[in-house]
């Protein structure tokens, strides 16, 4: 062993303690306070926001002794009779929601793709904050232009359609014969499709921020490598963007799919209450859970407010399992939950 | 680089018919379409494909309105495109430049609707906000419905929506971004339940939110349907947004700046104080303006909490207080034509209102990346 260098100024005696400074693995108080403090943050949080959704779920223990397992096969809806069920209600909310992801999953998805890989890099950051813009447009605006502007020459794309299409019964409309002497346009007046293509205006930004997000990822030497190799800008999309963007495609769309269940406000000022359980899109009248809740809570008995509630949970439940999954699929298609210096 | 382009495109063109000259392998292919072959076909195709469809839209077949013109329009476009394309390309290249003008076109279409919806709100509602008293009367100055622009305004609903948001902001800050720094910075097994907690409950439709304060707060409680029961159910969809948001925040905060102050001596709430939290200030600050920027648009939760008035109400904790969105709402269900403007005069504020709060956010942000 050579000599340890004293750097101590001389004359100093070696101190006493010499021994390793003991690494504690106690807290100092103000870290004790702290992580407690921010626990107890945490678990008020949990309880609060946990009340909500248990609070939800534990009407359905009533509901069900009132109103029986017919509460998920009645179709009606009549507060005065108080004959209640949601089943027409459950399928009028799917109905209207895979309406909008059906217009909005094209869009939504071309859009991303001319913002993440045609826009000049100048104009991409304005770009991404225009939808980041569309995001934050309150439902009650898409509403008052879906029912002022785009329903009345919604009307006619019904009308055109059931006009051409109207043998599949999906697009056929009752009292709706185009070709009859007279028109009546009030067959295609506020039904589920006008509702659900204003549903999709609002739920194209989510999508579309989620897609983005993911195919700005795609990896620059792969796409490179695809150029390199011959291939054109559309080639290079197919072979590298979608492939490593599927997770973030297919995530985004059910999170657009959460949000299109549980909208309100446009669904109730263009959807016409009617709780019969048809397939027929393109007419008038429908009804899903969210505007349910928004006409009959006011003058429900407490029993009737349990049953809302109930219904309330089941759309919950929808959409918690719906944005699980696209949770999941989205963040199975990230890396990196740190960033490392 | 110009030179190599440059040689590359006339042989392109001259390829002839067959096409097969884009598959030799010695010759570069052109990745920006931007040759004058490119923009002669583009316009040409667009001015024919116009001519055409007037003709058979217009003239012959049995068809009208304006939305099915220009759809048709652009469907005849892609065709004359595609053909007048496949005359001197080969199969790739106008995939290439089918598959540019159909995403260029959806990305139109979005941002036409975009524009619309902001175009449209502004149009018709100037007739209502350009008048002074829009700002500075409550609803209740307006007796009739049928009163003329000039009288009343939304000074109630513009005040409500002010302090509900502002009740709400007090309520949710805190416990969102302590939440967050609870997730990020002490972690553990019970964080992992609280952060799928939180990412469940974004998931809670709005109506929901109003629907529990309803039964909650008023029916069980005691409760008047108020300002305050509003703020409420605001600030329950305001959180999970605030505390989600400021947990992918603080993640991206580098775990380097943190070990680095932790091995200067520093505890662990000097380090998220002195050293996380002033990193990502901006960060944070943005997740609290996005909550805010959600909540002050929610309609259906106040709808139910609070319910409508047409008087101004200060004092949250009793009487009913009106807000924008209600304000909208109450408009367009009235079904009068003028109360109608007014409800896109208010739309005009709202959308204001939510334009500051979203670009102070965004300046914030803009702010972060300069510093670096």
């Amino acid at each position: 062993m050579t000599t340890v260098i004293d750097l101590r100024p001389a004359g100093s005696a070696p101190e006493p303690d010499e021994a390793p400074r003991s690494i504690r693995k106690s807290l100092s108080t103000s870290d004790r306070v702290f992580r407690w403090g921010t626990t107890a943050i945490g678990a008020m949080v949990l309880v609060i926001i946990g009340a909500v959704g248990s609070f939800l779920g534990y009407q359905l223990v009533p509901t069900l002794r009132d109103y029986g397992l017919r509460f998920f096969t009645e179709n009606q809806w009549n507060p005065e009779l108080n004959i209640l069920g949601i089943s027409a209600v459950l399928i009028g909310t799917v109905e209207v929601a895979l309406i909008a992801i059906v217009i909005s999953f094209p869009l939504a998805l071309l859009t991303a793709l001319y913002i993440s890989e045609y826009t000049p890099p100048w104009a991409r950051a304005f770009l991404v904050s225009m939808i980041d813009l569309m995001a934050a447009i309150p439902s009650i605006v898409y509403a008052m232009w879906g029912l002022f502007l785009i329903e009345p020459h919604a009307l006619y794309l019904g009308r055109w359609i059931n006009e051409y299409f109207g043998w599949f019964p999906l697009f056929h409309v009752q009292g709706g014969d185009a070709r009859g002497a007279l028109f009546n346009l009030e067959a295609f007046d506020s039904s589920p499709f006008i509702a659900g293509m204003v549903v999709s205006m609002m739920v194209i930004p989510l999508a579309c921020a989620v897609m983005l997000g993911v195919f700005r990822q795609a990896p620059i030497s792969e796409r490179e490598g695809a150029y390199a190799l011959g291939s054109t800008r559309w080639g290079m999309i197919r072979a590298v963007v979608l492939p490593f963007g599927r997770g973030g495609i297919v995530g985004g769309t059910m999170l657009a799919l959460g949000r299109a269940l549980g909208e309100t406000i446009v669904v109730l000022l263009i959807l016409s209450l009617n709780t019969d359980i048809k397939f027929r899109p393109l007419e008038i009248g429908g009804i899903t859970t969210a505007s349910l809740i928004a006409n009959y809570f006011g003058e429900a008995t407490s029993g009737q407010l349990d049953a809302l509630l109930a219904a309330g949970f089941v759309l919950f439940a929808m959409t918690i399992v719906v944005n699980t999954i696209a949770a999941v699929i989205v963040a199975r298609s990230r890396s990196g939950a740190q960033t490392e210096i | 680089m110009t030179a190599f382009t440059s040689a590359g495109a006339p042989d392109l063109q001259s390829a002839g018919p067959g096409g097969t000259g884009g598959d030799s392998p010695d010759r570069p292919r052109a990745i920006s379409a931007t040759s004058s072959d490119y923009w002669l076909t583009f316009g040409g195709s667009l001015i024919g494909s116009l001519a055409l469809v007037w003709l058979l839209y217009e003239r012959i077949l049995p068809f009208s309105g304006t939305i099915g013109f220009y759809a048709c329009w652009y469907v005849a476009y892609l065709v004359v495109f595609a053909t007048a394309t496949a005359v001197v390309h080969n199969r790739l290249i106008v995939v290439d430049r089918l598959a540019t003008a159909i995403v260029t076109g959806a990305a139109g279409l979005v941002g036409l609707a975009l524009a619309s919806t902001v175009g449209y709100t502004i149009f018709r509602g100037w007739a209502a906000v350009h008048h002074l008293n829009f700002f500075t009367q409550p609803e209740s100055a307006a007796s009739p419905l049928t009163a003329p622009l000039t009288q009343g305004g939304i000074l109630n609903a513009i005040v409500g929506s002010s302090i509900e948001l502002g009740i709400a902001t007090l309520v949710s800050l805190p416990l969102g971004i302590g939440t967050a720094i609870y997730m990020v910075e002490v972690g553990g097994r019970f964080s992992r339940v609280v952060r799928t907690v939180v990412e469940a409950m974004t998931a809670l439709p709005d109506i929901l939110a109003g629907l529990f304060i309803y039964t909650f707060l008023i029916l069980a409680l005691g409760f008047q349907r108020s300002g305050f029961a509003a703020a409420m159910a605001l600030s329950v969809m305001m959180l999970p947004v605030i505390a989600r948001t400021a947990d992918v925040q603080l993640r991206v905060v580098p775990s380097g700046l943190r070990e680095a102050s932790l091995a200067l001596g520093a505890t662990q709430w000097r380090t998220v104080w002195r050293v996380v939290i002033p990193t990502q200030l901006s960060g944070l600050a943005t997740a609290v303006i996005l909550g805010m920027a959600r909540a002050v648009g929610e309609t259906a939760p106040v709808l139910i909490a609070s319910g409508f008035s047409t008087y101004t109400a200060v004092n949250p904790f009793v009487n009913p207080m009106n807000s924008l969105p209600l304000a909208i709402f109450t408009a367009v269900r009235s079904g009068v034509p003028l109360f109608i403007t007014r409800g896109f005069g208010t739309g005009v504020v709202l959308l204001a209102y939510v334009l500051i709060l979203f670009s102070a956010a965004r300046l914030l942000a803009r702010s972060k990346v300069a510093r670096r």
